[in-house]
């Protein structure tokens, strides 16, 4: 595979709720190129008026919607729609059939998690991140108050 | 013999009834209250009301201990996480997925999910079978619709009456297996001959399905 400097990686970006979009937003200053996917038109009003990417208006777990976002030459897929079930499969989609090198997903079932990150693909739970800081937090205290 | 579902509509309540009727022990997962109420009082099947992508509704189901897994839902996300979980974490021997958009079912085949249907493939190809190409009589797409199988009476005017089946033109993807005539089925060898009122069950390629009818009867309406 030809290697390409940072700059130019291509995302997809798959739900653009507060997460996507914020996550787009970012990606988009650092000068990457961006495409998002979402099946509401409204959510694309989230993203910041100097975003320079592209946005799809469609249901991503239709094959055809990730070929025209040209899912083929992706080096990161990042899904991060409200469901767990089409934030799998699609990064199953992304992994197994076109060997993307980087499928991050975000799930929210702490149990599911567990499952599918035996499927070589990153997991983010919202759940366990937040309990994890939570703790932190918590146990940092106790601490200082020995 | 033990049998999960998840899905609702007028399916699940037909093979619910279908499937007692035969025996089997059913489990119906639906996560609307109303239809689960609705099942429960017409139908001696267990019901479980939730989501049927969740582990914990699928173990209240008693998904260890079952043979096989429906999801037919709508959606073809949660059809595709059920699958797997009953299969990959369940040990769940057969599992069946409904796929909605036609083109996913390649999609499931790679995610290790190998029984799938495709309601809306199979009846667009038999709608559109029908609908353009009237001299068909019976059509059965085998395995999601690569291979058709069509039967079609044989009229006075087309160009195969009175020739033996070498002598006709057909692609070599597709083959005359059987000719019924006065009720009685045939299997033909290359003399046998063609004639007027006999019907022909052809096995072949769908997209060589024009070029078949176009040899036989001699032209394509």
């Amino acid at each position: 595979m030809k290697k390409r400097k940072a700059k130019d990686e291509y995302i997809i970006i798959v739900g653009c709720g507060r997460l996507g979009s914020h996550i787009a937003n970012i990606f988009s200053k650092k000068k990457k190129s961006i495409v998002v996917i979402d099946k509401k038109e409204e959510a694309f009003r989230r993203l910041g008026v100097d975003f320079s990417g592209f946005t799809i208006e469609a249901d991503a777990t239709e094959e055809d919607v990730l070929l025209e976002a040209k899912i083929d030459k992706a080096d990161i897929v990042i899904t991060v729609t409200d469901d767990d079930n089409t934030n799998i499969m699609v990064a199953q989609i992304a992994k197994k059939i076109f060997n993307v090198p980087k499928v991050i997903a975000r799930i929210f079932d702490v149990k599911m998690k567990e499952f599918y990150e035996e499927l070589d693909i990153s997991i983010l739970s919202p759940t366990i991140l937040s309990a994890n800081k939570f703790i932190d937090i918590v146990e940092q205290e106790a601490k200082e108050k020995l | 013999m033990n049998i999960i579902m998840v899905g609702g509509g007028k399916k699940i309540l037909f093979l619910t009834k279908s499937f007692i009727s035969k025996g089997y022990n059913v489990t119906v997962i639906n996560n609307d209250k109303q239809f689960c109420n609705k099942l429960a009082k017409r139908y001696n099947a267990k019901i479980v009301n939730g989501d049927g992508t969740k582990l914990y509704i699928l173990e209240d189901a008693g998904i260890a201990a079952t043979d096989m897994v429906l999801a037919l839902t709508p959606k073809d996300q949660d059809n595709l996480v059920t699958c797997q979980l009953a299969s990959k974490l369940f040990g769940v021997k057969k599992t069946l997925a409904l796929v909605n958009d036609p083109r996913n079912v390649e999609v499931f085949d790679k995610l290790g999910v190998n029984t799938t249907i495709s309601t809306s493939g199979i009846i667009s190809s038999l709608i559109e079978q029908k609908v353009f190409v009237d001299q068909i009589t019976n059509l059965i797409p085998l395995e999601e619709g690569k291979v058709a199988v069509i039967e079609l009476e044989i009229h006075e005017d087309y160009p195969v009456v009175n020739k033996s089946l070498k002598e006709i033109d057909i692609p070599p993807q597709a083959i005359i297996s059987c000719i019924v005539r006065n009720g009685n089925p045939i299997i033909p060898g290359g003399e046998t001959k063609i004639i007027s009122k006999d019907k022909v069950v052809i096995l072949t390629l769908p997209e060589i399905q024009s070029e078949v009818l176009k040899a036989i009867a001699g032209r394509v309406d």
